[in-house]
């Protein structure tokens, strides 16, 4: 169906003989198949040459083919490394796949088209061992330095079980601390200027600014920072690698965890890549009960930032007040769902229980006692001189950068480009709900948080939607493959009760394919990309988080600041570092 | 003999209501942050949680007192000696009545800012010992801060002086009976507070310490009472300007009905308080704003205040 898509026509007669197998994929993205050694012409076409260009390389990553049964007849690879862009003029997006031959494949790399391809190759190198040539830092990213194998290599072992009992034997301990040895060449930084020896600091793993496991390695001159270098992976715990060994339906409690602060609003993302896989319609109140939940984390997790950025700017105070009205947004996720942080309650077909009573009450307190906490707030933090004086003009970034780096979310908005995956992208029935974009001018530190704090204002205002429009019905859909099925029905008929027993045992099967879901999350645009062997589990997952793009981005704002400006930076960046590393 | 005992006991007691006062702030300060940011504070330990500074000593005095290997051993000990020191020096030049207190200097306003710029040594001194990165951009921030906020503070006085005729803090004093300096010096006093802030290191102007930065400045790498010592020193410190303050500009002792002791009380926890209330509510400024702030708003203010004082004495 994507035969005569006109961007595909236009690389066709482009680049005759070039453009191989067009794929069909669940989610209608445009996907070509394009060898090795064409891959970087067609990218850079793709980045400058058309029209309405595919600026944004939105995510990169590889999957290893050579277990897979169910190929569809799609060109022959071991390994296929994808490049999805994405095009703000057009709307739309592009899949370019790779086709890899051989055990430790390598191909070009595209570095030198876009610069924020280097943490993406990185991480493929990481996982797979699929070289790039012409990367400037070819290095492990995620895993420690000392790392045997690939671990998403399909032989690779998913468990500590598989691996033998781990030993540290004194040459090993020995090796892991020569490992361990900061030598400033390594990172590509040097140990001093013309006249001046540069002074390396060691921010994190352990540091109070840094909101969890990161390491930055400051080269400064005086308190001036001259370079920066980000050391990520400290919180990697192979969510993707976990994919592969959950049924679909158990996977939904680890998506949780990525962004840590998201709760539910992680789940979505993936539930409803499952539901597009599989062909289920969600019934409307699944869908309005799900736009409320996610809301309430959109504001729960905003709440988080405002407190931190303060307390990161030397407010001590607003956290305190921030976290309480955050409590107050849990107590009504644990009247709902259970679960506080963590609830995990979306199901594929719809949610895991219906509203409960009185639900609306506890939702109507909280719309009448946020707003005039936030005027509170606004006094209190946004309008605070010093703070302002901390946060303008620092950490700028434009348009054209946020977008050639892969800024989505606040981030991007802040620049002063209205771009909202819930308005442009409708998914969950957001195209029924009225709110406004709230946008930034300068793109400094100030902007993102002049946006993150409207955006809690229009969360409060989808949520009264919600509360005043929540229709009647079931809350998860009949179709066979939601899950776990609907109950009512399995002591009436022994066809309901063998699939019913099948689909809690096993898990579903999802019919094989490929699907990308990617909605507005809390920090930026979050995506699932999933392929389907026809099986209980997922063959490849990949996850797309938001922060991992975003904190690439931190040394190239940071240069030439001072170390404080840089704190403020990585509290205006709002990530999670479990976003980051999955 | 009996003056001798007289003035002992003066001394020991001045001391030691010093360290309380300054022990209790801790307190103080946990309970109004913990009212203040809609939570309790210590209020476990004893009636309304006091004496959970006495828990807190127990503690540090029974932490391990480590020195790091790398550290320059000499000068890391000295170094939270000098602050003790210093400040608890201070007390002794200021008058809690017209009676009460250790000597009657008559350079009692230069004896303390002598001691204070004395202070600066501590705080530099434990961020190069420590040979630390992080203690040592804390100490050079405390050295660069609190040099420039002497200055200030230092002509900030001089309106004082010039009004009283006298470096002397009792005749300082005195010569508020008709009214306190905290009107004809408002300037004076404006900018004196602001420096006080600096030159204890308090938020808004923590920089040598800036927790979310530094981690804790100039003495992340001490420990046990070292530390405690630090941190005694600290609230030693915002005592003291607190005193200074209720001494040069709110006339010190005097009030009426109750007992002058109290008057003095009252107006140096009044602004202890305020000093806490700070830290509540500002966020910290980045060091060259605090820096600029300082030479090019705090010193032409407090030159103006200078100029203006002395013109309006010489035209009397």
């Amino acid at each position: 169906m994507h035969e005569n898509s006109p961007v595909i026509e236009e690389l066709r007669s482009r680049f005759p003989g070039t453009i191989g197998a067009v794929q069909q994929t669940a989610d209608s993205i445009p996907t070509v198949w394009v060898a090795a050694e064409n891959a970087s012409e067609v990218l850079r076409f793709l980045k400058s040459g058309i029209e309405a260009s595919y600026r944004t390389l939105y995510d990169l990553f590889a999957v290893d083919e050579r277990f897979r049964s169910d190929r569809q007849g799609l060109p022959e690879s071991d390994f296929t490394v994808v490049y999805h862009l994405l095009s703000y003029g057009r709307n739309d997006d592009i899949r370019v796949k790779v086709p890899l031959k051989g055990e430790y494949p390598s191909l070009p790399s595209i570095t030198d088209i876009w610069p924020s391809a280097n943490w993406y190759e990185r991480e493929a190198w990481d996982m797979f061992g699929i070289a790039f040539g012409g990367h400037p830092h070819l290095k492990r990213i995620l895993m420690p330095p000392t790392w045997e194998g690939h671990p998403l290599r399909k032989e690779h072992p998913a468990r500590a079980t598989e691996m033998g009992p781990f030993r540290l034997p004194g040459v090993k301990e020995e090796e892991e601390q020569r490992a361990l040895l900061f030598r400033p060449e390594e990172w590509g930084l040097k140990q001093g200027g013309e006249d001046t020896d540069y002074l390396f600091l060691n921010l994190g793993p352990q540091h109070p600014g840094t909101h969890g496991l990161l390491r930055i390695i400051l080269e400064l001159d005086g308190e001036e920072i001259v370079n920066a270098v980000l050391d990520i992976g400290y919180h990697h715990r192979a969510a993707e690698k976990m994919a592969e060994r959950q049924s679909w339906h158990t996977f939904i409690p680890y998506t949780d965890r990525i962004d840590y602060l998201g709760g539910v609003m992680n789940n979505l993302p993936y539930v409803l890549a499952v539901e597009k896989l599989a062909g289920i319609e969600v019934p409307d109140k699944a869908k309005v009960v799900r736009v409320m939940m996610a809301e309430f984390f959109r504001i729960a997790s905003h709440l988080v930032w405002y407190g931190t950025f303060a307390q990161d700017v030397g407010q001590l105070s607003p956290v305190f007040y921030m976290f309480t009205d955050r409590e107050r947004v849990f107590s009504i996720v644990e009247a709902i769902c259970g679960g506080r942080m963590h609830p995990s309650w979306f199901r594929i077909g719809g949610v895991a229980q219906d509203l409960p009573k009185g639900w609306d009450r506890l939702v109507r307190d909280f719309l009448d006692y946020l707003p005039p906490r936030l005027a509170e707030y606004d006094k209190m933090v946004m309008q605070n001189s010093i703070l302002k004086a901390r946060t303008r003009d620092v950490g700028v970034y434009t348009r054209d950068e946020a977008i050639e780096w892969g800024i989505t979310g606040p981030g991007l908005r802040a620049c002063g480009f209205e771009w909202d995956f819930r308005k442009r992208r409708p998914y969950s029935g957001y195209e029924q709900f009225e709110f406004d974009v709230p946008t930034g001018k300068r793109g400094d530190c100030y902007d993102r948080g002049v946006v993150r704090v409207e955006e809690i204002r229009q969360s409060l205002r989808i949520i009264e939607q919600c509360l005043k429009q929540m229709p009647e019905g079931p809350y998860k859909s009949q179709h066979r493959l939601a899950t776990p099925p609907l109950k009512e029905r399995t002591m009436h008929d022994i066809e309901t009760l063998i699939t019913h027993f099948l689909n809690v045992s096993w898990g579903p099967v999802i019919p094989p394919g490929e699907v990308f879901m990617g909605i507005e999350a809390t920090k930026g645009n979050n995506g699932y990309y999933l392929i389907s062997d026809g099986g209980t589990m997922s063959y490849r997952t990949r996850i797309r988080t938001p922060s991992f793009a975003h904190l690439q981005m931190i040394p190239l704002i940071s240069r030439g600041l001072t170390v404080q400006d840089l704190l403020a930076i990585i509290a205006s960046v709002d990530f999670v570092l479990a976003d980051v590393d999955r | 003999m009996k003056e001798i005992i007289m003035s002992l006991l003066t001394v020991f007691g001045v001391l030691i209501a010093a360290t309380t006062i300054a022990a209790g702030l801790i307190w103080l300060e946990r309970r109004l942050l913990g009212l203040w940011q809609d939570r309790y504070g210590p209020n476990r330990v004893g009636p309304f949680g006091l004496l959970q500074v006495l828990a807190d000593m127990i503690k540090i005095f029974s932490k391990e007192d480590w020195i790091p290997p790398f550290a320059d051993k000499p000068v890391f000990i000295i170094a939270p000696a000098v602050i003790m020191f210093t400040v608890l020096m201070t007390f002794a030049v200021i008058p809690f009545t017209r009676a009460v207190h250790v000597v009657d200097m008559n350079i009692g306003l230069l004896f303390f800012l002598g001691m204070s710029s004395l202070g600066v040594y501590s705080v530099t001194l434990a961020g190069w010992a420590s040979d630390s990165k992080y203690s040592l951009l804390g100490g050079l921030r405390a050295a660069a801060q609190m040099l420039s906020y002497e200055v200030y503070m230092g002509l900030s006085l001089m309106g004082v002086v010039m009004l009283s005729g006298s470096f002397n803090l009792r005749e300082i004093v005195e010569a508020q009976k008709g009214l306190w300096f905290c009107i004809p010096q408002f300037l004076g006093f404006a900018v004196f507070l602001i420096a006080g802030v600096a030159e204890t290191h308090r938020l808004p102007f923590d920089l040598p310490e800036a927790e979310s930065e530094l981690v804790a400045g100039f003495h992340s790498e001490y420990s046990g009472m070292k530390f405690g010592m630090f941190f005694v020193g600290e609230y030693l410190g915002i005592t003291l300007i607190s005193a200074m303050i209720a001494t040069l500009f709110f006339g010190g002792w005097l009030g009426p009905v109750l007992p002058p002791i109290i008057w003095f009380l009252i107006k140096m926890f009044v602004f202890i308080c305020f000093f806490i209330l700070l830290r509540a509510a500002l966020p910290r400024p980045r060091y060259d704003q605090l820096m600029s702030y300082g030479w090019k708003v705090l010193f032409p203010l407090s030159l103006l205040n200078l100029v203006v004082t002395g013109g309006i004495l010489l035209a009397r």
